[in-house]
Formats: C-alpha cells, sequence, structure tokens
C-alpha cells in the first residue's frame, strides 16, 4: 500500500502543476499581455478556468492531505524549516482565488475595481508558483538543517539560495507556457490564438533559460544535479522524451493542430517533474549534511497507510470519472 | 505577546474566518436547491432568479471558504508541528476523506455555477444538491477530526508513544456523533436567520417583495427547525462533555465547588482568585439535572481537577452564557415563525414581526463562534485532551507575532471586501432581476 500512497503523491504533485500551474499561468501571462488586449485575454481566462479552477486547486489539498497522514515528520519538518515560503504561497494562493472570484462575481463591474482585482490577481499568480518553485527548490537544495542553532540559518537560508530562486523562476516560466498552450486551443479566433502563440514562444524561451540557470546555478552550489539526472536511465529518457515531444509541439503548433499540443505540453512537464523527482527517490527532502527525509522510512504505520491507500483509491474512483466529465463539458466540448 | 500566544491567536482567528464560511458553504447549496426545485417544477421566473442571485453570492463565499480552508490545512503544520507529526496519522482520515468530499464539491459546483442552460435541467439542478450533500459530508468529517481532539481514541499511549494506531476507530471516537450532530445544526440555524434577516430587511424596506418574501420563506424554514432542535443536540454534547472533560464543563458552568443539588449559574463573571461567580443566578440542582437527569445527584466541580489542567474558566463561561442566550432566543424566534405561520399568518407581514428577524441576522454566527470558544479553550491546557500539551506543540520558530498581525490583516480585509461585495449584490437585485417581481 505504501507505493499505491507515494503514487498518489506524486500524481497529486504532478496535476497541481498541470491544472494549478496553468491557472497561475493564465495569470502570469496576462500580466505580459498589452493593455488592449487584456479585455480579451481575461475572458478567454475566464472561460478557460471559471469552471474548474476550485478543483484544479484540491490537487494541492490532497498532496497535503497525503504529507500529513502518510508521512507526518516530513510535513512536520517542512512545515518547520520552510514556514515562510509556504506561508507567502498561502497568501499568493488566497489573493488570487479570492481576485479571481471577486471580479468574476461582483455585480457591478466598474473599471476601477475591476482593474484594482486584475491588480491582485496578476501580481499573486506570479508569487505563488514563485514560491511554490522556491519551495521545491529548497527540498533538494540540501540547505535545511535540522541543527541549525541560528534564526537566519534555520528558517532564512533554508529557502533563500539561488538555486531554490532559479528553480521558483524556472516554475513561473513553465507555468506561463503551460497556460499559453491551453489558451490557444480555447482561443475564439485566429488572432487570439496567434497571440497566445506568441505568447508561449516567449515562454518557452525564458523556460529553457532558466532551466539553463537552474543547472548552472546547481553546479556553482555544488548540488549535483545534471549528475543525477543524466546518471539514471529513468530521469535521461525522462528528460530524452521531454525534448522530442517539445519538438513535436512546435511542429503541430505550425500546421495549425491547436487542440492536441495540450497533451505533448503536459507531457513534456510531467516528464520534467518524473525526473527530478525519480532521482532523488524515496528522498523527499534532503538535508544539510548528506541526509534525507525518506518517504520509504518516515511514514505512518501501515494500518494508517492501509487505510490511506483505501480512502485514496475509493476516492479517485468518485472522483476521476466526474473530474473527466466536467472537463469534458466545458473544454472539449464547447461549442 | 509571545510565541505561544500568538500561535494560539492565528490558529482561532483563522478558524474563527473560517467557519463563517463553512456553514454558507454547507448550507446555501440546499437553499438554492429548493429554490430550484421549485423554479423547475412551478416555472416561477421569481425563483429562478432568487437561485441565481444566491449563486453569485454563495461563490463569493465558496472561494473565500476555499482559500481559507487551504491556509487551515497548511497552517496546522505551521503552527503545531509537533501536535501534527503525532496526530496526523491517528486523526488524519476524516480529513482525507474530506478531501475527497471538498473535491466532489468543487466538481459538482462548476458544473452547478456554469452550467445554466448548459445541461439537462434535472442533471443540472441534481448538481447542485450533490454541492450541498458533500459540503455537509465535509463539514462533518473535520468535525469529527475535532472531537478526536477532545475525546482520543483509536490508540495507546505507552511512555509517549502512540502504539497500534486505529484510524477508523479515531474517527468514530466517542464524541463525534455529538459534535457533528450539533455543528451541522448550527449551520443550518446560523446561516437560515442571516440569510432570512437580510431578506426580512430588504421586505421592511418595500423592495423586491415577492422576490424577498419568497427567498425569505425558504431560508428560515430550514433556520427554525434547526433552531428549535438545537438547545436538545446541545443538552446531549453537555453530557457527553462532562463525561469526557470534566473540567470543560467545570469552566462552561463555573462550577467551582462540587456539591450535591448541583446548582446552574445563570449569567454571571467568574471571579477565579476567589472561585466564586459575581452578579450570577444560582438555579440549585439545575447543573444535576442537565447532567444526571436528576436534581441531587452530585456534579464534580472545578476542584477535582489540578489546576493546571483547568482552561480560563472567564472566557469559557462567558462564550457558554452568549451561546444559551442566543440558542433561547432563536429557538424562541423559531416558535414563533411556525405560530404565524399556522395561528397568526398576518403577524407574518408586521413591522415588529419582521424587525425580530432583522435583528437576529447575526445571532447564529455569533453563537457558532462562542461555541468554538467553548469546545475549543474548554480544551486547554490540552491540545490532545490529556495526552499533549498546547504549549508542547507549537513551533520552534520565532517570530510568530509578525504573522498573527499579517494574518488578522488578511482576514480582516477579506472581511471588508466580502462584506462589501454582498452590499452590491443586494442593491443589484432590482436591475438584475427587474422581471421577477
Ligand atoms: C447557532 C449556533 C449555536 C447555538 C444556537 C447553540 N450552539 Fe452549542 N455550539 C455551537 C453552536 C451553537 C457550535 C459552534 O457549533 C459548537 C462548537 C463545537 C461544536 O460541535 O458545536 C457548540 C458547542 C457546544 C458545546 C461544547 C461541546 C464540546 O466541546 O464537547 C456545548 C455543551 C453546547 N454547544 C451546548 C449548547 C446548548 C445547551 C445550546 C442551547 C441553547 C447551544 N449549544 C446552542
Ligand atoms: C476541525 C476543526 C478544528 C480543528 C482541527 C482545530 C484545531 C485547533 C488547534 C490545533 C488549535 C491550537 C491549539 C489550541 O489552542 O488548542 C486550536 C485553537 C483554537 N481553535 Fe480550534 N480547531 C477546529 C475548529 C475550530 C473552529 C471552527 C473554531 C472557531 C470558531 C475554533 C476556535 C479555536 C480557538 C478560539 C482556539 C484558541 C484556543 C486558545 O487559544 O485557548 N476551532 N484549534
Ligand atoms: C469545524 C470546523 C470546520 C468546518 C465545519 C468546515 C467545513 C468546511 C466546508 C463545508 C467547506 C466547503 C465550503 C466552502 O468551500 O465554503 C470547507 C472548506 C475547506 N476547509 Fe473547512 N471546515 C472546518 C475546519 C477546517 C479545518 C480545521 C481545516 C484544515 C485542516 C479545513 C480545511 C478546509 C479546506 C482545505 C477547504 C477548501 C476546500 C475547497 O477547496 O473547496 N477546514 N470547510
Amino acid at each position: 500500500m505504501l507505493y499505491v500512497v507515494i503514487t498518489f503523491l506524486f500524481l497529486a504533485i504532478v496535476l497541481y502543476f498541470l491544472l494549478g500551474g496553468a491557472d497561475f499561468g493564465a495569470g502570469i501571462i496576462e500580466l505580459f499581455t498589452s493593455e488592449k488586449n487584456r479585455h480579451r485575454h481575461r475572458k478567454t481566462t475566464y472561460q478557460a478556468i471559471g469552471p474548474v479552477w476550485e478543483a484544479n486547486h484540491m490537487w494541492l489539498i490532497i498532496a497535503v492531505v497525503i504529507l500529513f497522514v502518510g508521512f507526518p515528520v516530513i510535513y512536520s519538518d517542512m512545515c518547520t524549516y520552510l514556514h515562510i515560503p509556504l506561508l507567502i504561497m498561502l497568501l499568493g494562493i488566497t489573493a488570487r482565488g479570492t481576485a479571481f472570484a471577486f471580479r468574476s462575481y461582483d455585480a457591478i463591474k466598474d473599471e476601477k475595481t475591476q482593474q484594482f482585482y486584475n491588480h491582485i490577481f496578476v501580481y499573486s499568480s506570479f508569487i505563488t508558483p514563485l514560491f511554490l518553485g522556491i519551495i521545491a527548490g529548497s527540498a533538494i537544495s540540501r540547505q535545511i538543517d535540522l541543527q541549525a542553532a541560528d534564526f537566519m540559518d534555520a528558517y532564512i537560508y533554508s529557502w533563500l539560495n539561488w538555486f531554490s530562486v532559479a528553480v521558483g523562476l524556472f516554475t513561473v516560466a513553465l507555468s506561463g507556457y503551460l497556460a499559453a498552450i491551453y489558451l490557444t486551443g480555447e482561443a475564439d479566433d485566429e488572432i487570439d490564438a496567434r497571440r497566445f502563440i506568441k505568447k508561449a514562444r516567449y515562454m518557452n524561451i525564458l523556460a529553457v533559460i532558466f532551466g539553463g540557470v537552474v543547472f548552472i546555478v546547481a553546479e556553482i552550489e555544488n548540488i549535483r544535479l545534471a549528475h543525477w539526472i543524466f546518471g539514471n536511465p529513468v530521469s535521461l529518457i525522462a528528460v530524452i522524451a521531454a525534448s522530442i515531444s517539445l519538438l513535436i509541439l512546435w511542429v503541430l503548433i505550425y500546421k495549425g493542430k491547436r487542440k492536441i499540443i495540450r497533451v505533448f505540453a503536459a507531457f513534456q512537464v510531467t516528464m520534467i517533474l518524473l525526473s527530478v523527482g525519480y532521482m532523488h527517490y524515496p528522498n523527499f527532502i534532503m538535508l544539510k549534511g548528506g541526509q534525507s527525509l525518506s518517504l520509504l522510512t518516515l511514514h505512518a504505520t501501515s494500518k494508517t497507510i492501509d487505510d490511506l491507500g483505501w480512502g485514496l483509491f475509493i476516492g479517485s474512483f468518485l472522483i476521476l470519472p466526474s473530474l473527466f466529465y466536467l472537463y469534458y463539458s466545458f473544454q472539449v466540448n464547447r461549442d | 505577546m509571545n510565541d505561544f500566544i500568538a500561535a494560539r491567536s492565528q490558529m482561532a482567528i483563522s478558524l474563527g474566518f473560517h467557519i463563517v464560511y463553512s456553514c454558507i458553504g454547507m448550507v446555501m447549496p440546499l437553499f438554492m436547491a429548493v429554490s430550484h426545485y421549485k423554479w423547475i417544477k412551478t416555472a416561477n421566473p421569481v425563483y429562478k432568479n432568487i437561485t441565481q442571485a444566491w449563486s453569485k453570492g454563495v461563490a463569493i463565499f465558496f472561494a473565500t471558504g476555499a482559500v481559507s480552508g487551504t491556509i487551515l490545512s497548511f497552517e496546522l503544520g505551521l503552527l503545531w508541528p509537533k501536535f501534527m507529526e503525532h496526530a496526523g496519522p491517528i486523526f488524519g482520515m476524516p480529513f482525507s476523506l474530506e478531501g475527497v468530499a471538498f473535491f466532489i464539491e468543487a466538481i459538482a459546483l462548476g458544473f452547478f455555477l456554469y452550467g445554466w442552460g448548459r445541461f439537462n435541467k434535472w442533471f443540472h439542478w441534481a448538481t447542485g444538491v450533490l454541492v450541498g450533500v458533500s459540503g455537509i459530508a465535509s463539514g462533518i468529517l473535520v468535525v469529527s477530526a475535532n472531537s478526536w481532539m477532545n475525546n482520543p481514541s483509536g490508540f495507546d499511549f505507552v511512555n509517549g508513544q502512540y502504539l497500534n494506531v486505529d484510524p477508523i476507530k479515531a474517527m468514530f471516537n466517542g464524541s463525534w456523533f455529538s459534535e457533528a450532530l450539533h455543528m451541522t445544526l448550527a449551520a443550518f440555524s446560523a446561516t437560515g436567520f442571516a440569510v432570512a434577516g437580510i431578506h426580512a430587511l430588504m421586505i421592511a424596506r418595500n423592495r423586491n417583495i415577492q422576490f424577498h418574501t419568497k427567498a425569505f420563506k425558504i431560508a428560515i424554514v430550514f433556520g427554525a427547525i434547526a433552531a428549535i432542535l438545537q438547545p436538545f443536540s446541545g443538552d446531549i454534547s453537555a453530557k457527553n462533555a462532562y463525561k469526557t472533560q470534566p473540567a470543560k464543563l467545570g469552566a462552561m458552568e463555573a462550577y467551582y465547588h462540587t456539591q450535591p443539588y448541583s446548582p446552574l449559574v445563570i449569567g454571571g463573571i467568574p471571579d477565579t482568585a476567589n472561585k466564586t461567580v459575581k452578579f450570577g443566578i444560582e438555579v440549585p440542582g439545575l447543573l444535576s439535572f442537565l447532567v444526571h437527569d436528576n436534581f441531587k445527584e452530585t456534579v464534580n466541580g472545578l476542584d477535582k481537577i489540578p489546576v493546571k489542567n483547568q482552561p480560563n474558566v472567564t472566557m469559557t463561561h462567558l462564550a457558554f452564557e452568549i451561546m444559551i442566550a442566543i440558542g433561547s432566543t432563536m429557538m424562541g424566534i423559531g416558535i414563533l415563525y411556525f405560530i404565524a405561520v399556522w395561528k397568526k399568518r398576518s403577524w407574518l407581514t408586521k413591522k415588529w414581526f419582521l424587525n425580530l428577524f432583522i435583528l437576529s441576522t447575526p445571532f447564529g454566527f455569533i453563537a457558532v463562534e462562542a461555541g468554538w470558544t467553548v469546545t475549543e479553550v474548554g480544551r486547554q491546557p490540552w491540545i490532545i485532551q490529556g495526552i499533549m500539551r498546547t504549549s508542547e506543540a507549537v513551533t520552534p520558530m520565532p517570530g510568530i507575532h509578525y504573522s498573527f498581525y499579517l494574518f488578522t490583516a488578511v482576514y480582516f480585509t477579506l472581511s471588508i471586501a466580502v462584506i462589501f461585495l454582498l452590499f452590491r449584490q443586494i442593491k443589484m437585485v432590482p436591475q438584475l432581476y427587474e422581471g421577477g417581481d
């Protein structure tokens, strides 16, 4: 059952990234959209994420619950040493979720208040994935020090380092890229679609640049990222698969196949997460001084894991078909 | 402010904020389902307008409820890491099922809010009902997690170790039923009265009478029934509290000295130093009756419990008094409503009658906050009754007061924003739903 639970944890994280991340991405590209196009952009965004954002957001909750029920020590250490970035991420989620709901449901749609919601929505869409990335980066950066005596070492440098920040920026670029690709398929007309393709291109370039920066910083900070990724076959294959799918994706875009490309983008990001996830599996958090918090040793007792596994299993029978139908009704079957 | 107090205050304010939204999230979908049903059945457009007007308001509450809930699920770890480290695997079962319930709720909500005119009308209606059902299910599940903190079970505590963990047993601990029942009723009565109060105000001001009268009726029927049942369920809770948390009961009643024909103190301000209650009215034997169902059997008081294991009596007692006062009032108003419906229909349009409901708009929510204060403050100094002290659970990170100020500011801003939006919603009813009146 432990492996079932770990699989669900990984799935929840990937799906949060693919779906929730794309929601944030929609806000990020709104930030880079010229004033005159923003209105149209918002309309497409609303159509695309309005019905599904609460559901997308649930993957995060599922991941957190799996962590604290199944791997309480890891959850507790993560919450202690990454308290500050988690806090900022939560504020970001709060600001973004409420701003999005407020701007859609405010009964009076006057220019001034709408502008205000837009600002909050756009900036928090940027901050949240940045800190999500920082948290993820910190988990593998070996800067978390359970022995630290000093406030800065324990609670600040655990996450405020170049590597984590680089991962944060990479996450932002990936989210924007995902959103641009998804929205290309949602666009109402050719002009909009072209606009999104342009955005996707920029975000793709940014992602490649920041991805490079992550590797360089990793080398400087003595995190053997390149070695890990290219040193094990699964991660290596995943990286190659991601690159091939990136090529196919751009070929398809220029052939005008705009619905199917999202599958490739999603596949690509999944492969990136898989390669990173696999390279340090089963360690969830890597600590200063060489030790790690491993999913295979720091789990709850087997009774709890069994019950949790069954709960997730039964839950997914209820959730997945209805979730699929939700996407089908509002996205595939829109017109 | 020291870090420990800051952490407790931050937890309290986050939960106090969230609970308002969760009550609304549990109950409003069912109100909407009723009005939606009436629309499908009668084809009267007023019902459609009510459903849509409510659903817009509810979408705002949902978003706020969802994000504040997300904050909470992290906050448990951010503020109480040592608690979660041990309690997570034991009381986590309801949380994981709750995750499933929320998920279903969020999916159903997507269908419901964005599904107007897209789906078969009964399918659309059913998704609305599902939102409500899964909301209530998740409410009950979280409360079961909380009741475990009051009445821990499903593990053996040996030499500081938590052994033989059984999450299912922990979920169905001895207090889950009384707490879940009381909380569910509270959600219905609080939301019912609040919604009814707002519509009563509009009726009193002569705005869109048809619209508001129909909306008022749906809300108050639920609210009044729940308010009438509430004290009975509260009595079950009190008896249970005596069994499992005598210190809490002692503090609720400010009952310092063990004696036969145990008196109930009504009102009054506890004086902890002298172990007396000032300005209270004592009714001999009533506490015995409430706890044991007879007037003479002795109820054990706070003197049987070491002071270091006692909660803050003043706060617990005052909060309890507020809840009781409001509970009795709401029950009375609920009964009055049914008298009006069955015997005195003329009351329904009288000014004084409407004013009664307008006045009681916030009552239920005040009682909810007070009730949770009783439950949580009354459990102190324990975070897990009898097993772990709250002070042992708190995060080692210093500077929590900054985060407390920050969250206070955030919740304050959000509350203002939601109230502002709600006003705008109500203001727009005449323009948006013109045809309905
Ligand atoms: C509309 C709200 C409302 C109203 C009118 C009442 N309550 Fe209540 N009460 C709650 C809302 C609430 C609550 C917020 O929902 C609590 C907190 C925890 C819980 O399960 O319910 C609660 C807790 C609570 C507890 C503590 C349970 C525990 O910690 O184990 C007791 C003993 C009572 N209530 C008793 C009563 C009585 C005797 C009432 C009758 C007049 C009453 N309540 C009215
Ligand atoms: C499932 C639901 C709940 C859980 C798991 C929970 C958990 C906690 C925890 C961990 C604390 C901190 C430790 C402590 O002071 O005891 C706490 C405190 C507190 N909670 Fe709850 N709680 C729940 C529901 C609520 C609700 C809905 C409210 C509010 C309306 C509430 C009000 C408070 C208050 C006032 C405190 C502070 C107590 C004090 O400082 O003395 N709780 N709760
Ligand atoms: C007695 C206390 C509580 C009750 C009755 C309650 C009930 C609810 C309900 C009915 C909802 C859905 C309605 C809405 O979104 O507005 C909700 C949302 C949520 N609650 Fe609570 N809750 C309580 C305390 C807690 C606690 C202690 C936690 C955290 C550990 C929590 C976590 C959440 C989460 C994560 C959501 C968001 C779900 C979503 O995205 O739809 N709740 N709560």
